[in-house]
């Protein structure tokens, strides 16, 4: 599919939480996850990060955060990497539950953006 | 004034020392206005960079910058691994063809952590220690009193960015916990270079 979602949280639980609700919306998207440090603690990995974007087959990836590591080390990874990344300043679970169901439904990236704007909190 | 290998290498085995020394007292700063493990955080990464090294040793000043920026970018896990991570890859880049004068390389660093950070001089930040050092080295004054001048500034500041931001006027008072780990990258700096 066009676009594929990464989610980057401090912990491995919300991160595998938050794939867990957003595939019901949208099961055919590939969604990847970097969530807690290396031996699952709390904490962000650029390593995991790496692997999750690595692994996601969408042909450009959305990718959501929690808290400031997570977004330091997604910042990062976006400067070292070929990918395409779109990386929005939004609520974790709406922003990424809204981006999916959209994603879902092949709609443009901008109605996708048009969306997220409202959960921009960050 | 430029550091070579050697002296730089002196320097980074000098700061691991400081972290792993200083564990609990970092930790203990950032009890009190963070969430307690930029010690443990600093010292993993300190821990990785030893490693590093036994596993390699450096052969430029690029591969040292960059194989100290990896370790922590690694290893730490906390905001401090990006941040110093950005910094030192930064300076590894900075001198890939030509070595630096010294201020040049620590504002370089520091102006990586701005972009990595969002942030500014006089946000309670490690920019706050990062930054008069660079100015210092680059205008000949780089001393301990440099160093501690800026830590004692920087604690009566109210933070603005990064967790002790929360606290508002609570986390005036309190030393920084990035600022003092970059207080021991500095006097580590100052102990190779000399006054």
């Amino acid at each position: 599919m066009k676009y594929g979602i990464v989610i980057v949280s401090h912990s491995y639980d919300i991160a595998q939480g938050v794939k867990q609700l957003i595939s019901q919306a949208a099961p055919d998207l590939s969604i990847t996850t970097a969530g807690g440090t290396e031996d699952n603690g709390i904490g962000s990995s650029l390593e995991k990060i790496q692997k999750a974007v690595d692994d996601n087959t969408g042909d450009e990836i959305l990718a959501f955060y929690d808290l400031g590591s997570s977004k330091m080390n997604l910042e990062m990874l976006m400067e070292m990497t070929d990918r395409k990344i779109h990386k929005y300043d939004v609520a974790l679970v709406e922003g990424a539950y809204t981006a999916a169901t959209l994603a879902q439904v092949d709609s443009p990236l901008e109605t996708i953006e048009n969306n997220l704007k409202a959960l921009t909190i960050k | 004034m430029k550091i070579e290998l050697i002296n730089a290498k002196k320097w980074i085995d000098l700061f691991v020392e400081k972290l792993e020394t200083n564990k609990v007292v970092l930790n203990e700063l950032d009890t009190a206005i963070g969430d307690g493990d930029h010690g443990t955080n600093m010292n993993r990464g300190a821990e990785a960079i030893s490693a590093a090294f036994a596993k390699k040793e450096p052969e430029n000043l690029a591969d040292l910058y960059k194989t100290t920026a990896f370790a922590m970018i690694q290893k730490v896990g906390g905001a401090s691994g990006p941040l110093y991570g950005t910094a030192f890859l930064d300076m590894s880049k900075a001198v890939k063809t030509d070595n630096l004068e010294l201020g040049d390389l620590i504002k370089v660093g520091t102006d990586g952590l701005k972009r990595r950070g969002e942030s500014d001089y006089g946000m309670k930040t490690m920019i706050d220690v990062w930054q008069p050092v660079s100015e210092a080295l680059s205008e000949d004054k780089f001393n301990q009193q440099v160093i501690t001048d800026a830590l004692v500034k920087s604690k009566e500041l109210v933070a603005t960015k990064g967790r002790a931001s929360y606290l508002e006027e609570k986390s005036k008072g309190h030393i920084d916990p990035g600022s003092q780990s970059s207080a021991y990258l500095f006097e580590s700096l100052l102990e190779v270079i000399g006054d």
